[in-house]
């Protein structure tokens, strides 16, 4: 641990404390509102707080600006945070890399197993439109991306994984009454170690009630849950596939 | 306006050329079949609604039972007119009658059911004419609206939250209010019922959502002394199923483009352009202004290199267009601000890029889209960005603005964030307000060689779209770098061949009539 060292914000000289927020009440403009306002900050721990906008943005709400001077310390010395052990790599940058790694673009299947008819996280990481604002995996160039919808029996995606031949297939489990999406997921294993393909491919889980202790338990290579957007699944199949063909990492 | 461009008419005009063919050639692929969710359209342009203890709606309900009994190729009407004329006192009678498997098999074909269905189909379509004139009155009865109109979203997911937000959002200044549809809404074969209160992203769009909202927004209209315009999105799997529920109420404006269905959503190409047809019939013959989606590719690649891409796509929704009856004033093609802003003369490329479409299409109501691509966490960067945009968009005419947002790509937007939006929005387009009829640019400048450059580019991609049509074209990656072959995607099992004595008698009656006409 480093020594001590306390900080405040800066606006123009050492320790001012000088900070900006902004945000709604919901009040009507008034002389109260201000007050109001004035008197929220300072509970935040703001001393002169100044009120630099107050705007009546709808009947019965109002945008305030609020300048003041924050009074607390933090002691940076006591923080450990440690950087994200892989640089977060966006879409245009996977692509780059899987084209300079390996010349071609990755098969990737993905499906809803057996009795499972939903589509949305499939969907979510598979359509262009992506989701939460980070595209799906049909829009990058580095994959073909094949989305084989819901309700694909275990046997017909061994079929196509040889057929393909995939480099990586993703099963979205959304149903999971009474334990089903166990028996699916595991089946799928099963039959692509019937039909001697598993280890062609980068098998990866995905779901509400999937996480990654889980999928690796059930003989997957990786687990997401819920929220998981298509640039972190993509920058796993790029590194998982890296790995397996013994080639370097790109930049780090 | 004269052509500040210089663009060639000659060459626009071989553009308008090749864009028929690519229209033609969408036809006649098409029109041998009908469609699931045409039919349950024609359904519920004839007054079915409702749905059963399972929630499912009555409409889906009658076409899964006229499907299995092999019967849905002569069109859903025959069999309603043939339940009527047997007997059935009314609409919803002769549905129910129909959503029994047993029923929809067993019922013979009745030689009058046309006269039997005569009357409910008037009575659609006058449902329909009557929205338009309540429409046109309430437009008449205040000064024409400042250009362009500021387009707002609401997307709380839940509808009485929704009215919150869109009434604060008019009250501002907004012109328009766009209703975001919940995530996936549009792979629904189905349209929910009934008022909702939980999306995913988005409210889903059902009738009594559109009722609610309109209420809304029409009881403010006197506070305001304008009249506040609707938006909705008619795409997806029912597109035109969404079009009838839009027209009964009242909507203005339609997300109407199947191409970005089959590209950004998977949707099979043949079901989802035989659709789109009736529902553009039905958004022309409802006087509503349809928007395109062309905005969308410009987020997929570089927005430089895909400009032709968009031209060629405006000039291909157009002649569609056109074909399903809607009038120029009507047919909002979409496009975008998208360059990155780190690009040398960047802004130089969007303001050639707009003014070439409101030159091109100079009745068009042009509809503009914010940056997104380009947005970062740092909201005053994104402020700055929106404010070039609102510039470009006053500067060049552009007719439906959508309003950007300084907290794009970080979480749906604060109440104060589309306050800002509205309110940078409003200050540039009357600070700048006559900027553009003093704007001339240089023969030989920037701003033309681009302009030139582009349409050279969207002529290119049109001979080559019209030359294989526009399915080979779409199975071969075209658009967006995505392949979509003609047999894939959601919803082919839902295309039927039509039988050679098919009836609709809609489409049947909006085909003889210049519906688009501006009344």
């Amino acid at each position: 641990m480093s020594a001590a060292r306390s900080i405040r914000p800066y606006g123009d000289k050492k320790n001012d404390g000088a900070v900006q927020i902004s945000f709604t009440l919901p009040i009507a403009k008034s002389a109260i509102a201000t007050e109001a306002a004035k008197r929220y900050v300072a509970r935040m721990g703001i001393r002169e707080p100044y009120v630099t906008l107050a705007e009546a943005i709808a009947p019965d709400f109002t945008y305030f600006i609020v300048y003041g001077r924050a009074t607390h310390d933090i002691d940076v010395g006591a923080i450990t945070a440690e950087e994200t052990p892989v640089a977060a790599l966006d879409r245009e940058e996977i692509d780059a890399e899987i084209a300079r790694r390996f010349g071609r673009r990755l098969v990737v299947l993905g499906c809803a197993l057996e009795s499972d008819a939903h589509t949305v996280g499939l969907d979510a990481i598979f359509n262009m439109k992506g989701f939460a604002g980070d595209y799906g995996l049909e829009r990058y160039h580095g994959f073909d991306a094949r989305n084989l919808g819901a309700q694909v029996p275990v046997a017909e995606v061994a079929r196509k994984v040889r057929e393909a031949p995939a480099d990586a297939v993703l099963v979205s489990a959304t149903v999971t009454q009474n334990e089903i999406h166990i028996r699916h997921l595991t089946d799928l294993v099963d039959m692509l170690e019937a039909e001697r393909v598993r280890d062609r491919v980068v098998l990866i889980a995905g779901g509400a009630r999937v996480d990654h202790a889980l999928a690796k338990e059930l003989g997957y290579d990786a687990g997401f849950g819920p929220g998981t957007t298509a640039s972190r699944v993509a920058a796993f199949l790029l590194e998982e596939m890296s790995r397996r063909q013994g080639l370097v990492g790109g930049k780090r | 306006m004269a052509s500040q461009l210089g663009l060639s008419p000659d060459q626009i005009e071989r553009c308008r050329r090749m864009a028929r063919r690519v229209a033609d050639g969408v036809s006649s692929e098409t029109e041998r079949f009908t469609t699931v969710a045409t039919e349950r359209t024609v359904l519920r342009l004839l007054g079915v609604d409702g749905v059963d203890a399972e929630e499912v709606p009555l409409p889906n309900r009658v076409v899964e039972s006229l499907s299995a009994a092999g019967r849905l190729s002569r069109g859903a009407a025959v069999w309603m007119g043939s339940a009527l004329a047997r007997g059935a006192p009314g609409v919803s009678e002769a549905a129910l009658a129909l959503a029994d498997p047993a029923g929809a098999a067993g019922l013979a074909e009745h030689p009058r059911w046309r006269e039997a269905i005569a009357p409910r189909v008037e009575e659609g379509l006058a449902r329909i004419r009557s929205r338009r004139a309540e429409r046109e009155r309430r437009l008449g009865a205040h000064p024409p609206d400042e250009l362009p109109l500021l387009y707002a979203i609401v997307a709380t997911g839940n509808i009485h939250e929704d009215v919150v937000q869109a009434q604060a959002a008019a009250r501002a200044g907004a012109q328009c209010i766009a209703v975001i549809r919940s995530t996936a809404q549009s792979l629904l074969d189905h349209v929910p019922f009934g008022a909702t209160t939980a999306g995913f992203g988005g409210t889903f769009a059902t009738q009594e959502n559109f009722r609610l909202m309109r209420v809304a927004l029409d009881a403010i209209e006197p506070e305001l002394g304008r009249y506040v315009r609707l938006v909705n999105y008619c795409s997806g799997l029912c597109m035109p199923e969404i079009a009838a529920m839009g027209a009964f109420e009242r909507l203005d404006m339609m997300l109407n483009d199947a191409l970005y269905g089959i590209i950004f959503r998977d949707i099979n190409p043949v079901r989802t352009l035989i659709d789109q047809r009736f529902s553009r019939r039905i958004n022309a013959a409802a006087g509503v202004v349809i928007n395109t989606g062309e905005d969308n590719y410009l987020t997929t690649a570089d927005a430089v290199e895909q400009a032709p891409a968009v031209l060629a796509s405006q000039f291909i929704n157009e002649r569609l267009a056109k074909d399903a009856g809607l009038k120029d004033w009507q047919i909002g093609l979409g496009h975008a601000f998208e360059i990155d802003p780190e690009l040398e003369d960047g802004l130089l490329y969007e303001i050639a890029q707009a003014q070439a479409a409101r030159e091109i299409f100079p009745d068009a109501p042009l509809k503009y889209m914010p940056p997104t691509k380009h947005m970062t966490g740092n909201v005053f960067r994104g402020y700055q960005q929106n404010a070039l945009f609102v510039l470009t968009s006053v500067a060049t005419g552009q007719s439906i603005h959508l309003l950007g947002m300084l907290t794009e790509a970080l979480h749906t937007p604060f109440l104060h964030d589309r306050w800002l939006a509205i309110d940078q929005a409003r200050t540039i387009r009357r600070n700048a307000r006559h900027l553009g009829d003093e704007m001339t640019f240089r023969p030989n400048g920037r701003i033309v060689r681009r302009a030139h450059e582009v349409l050279g580019g969207a002529e290119k991609i049109l001979e080559r779209v019209a030359a294989q049509g526009l399915f080979a074209a779409l199975a071969a990656g075209v658009f967006a770098d995505t392949r979509r072959p003609h047999d894939g995607g959601r919803g082919f099992d839902g295309v039927v061949a039509r039988d050679p004595a098919y009836a609709n008698p809609f489409l049947e009656a909006w085909s003889r009539t210049p519906a688009g006409a501006h009344a």
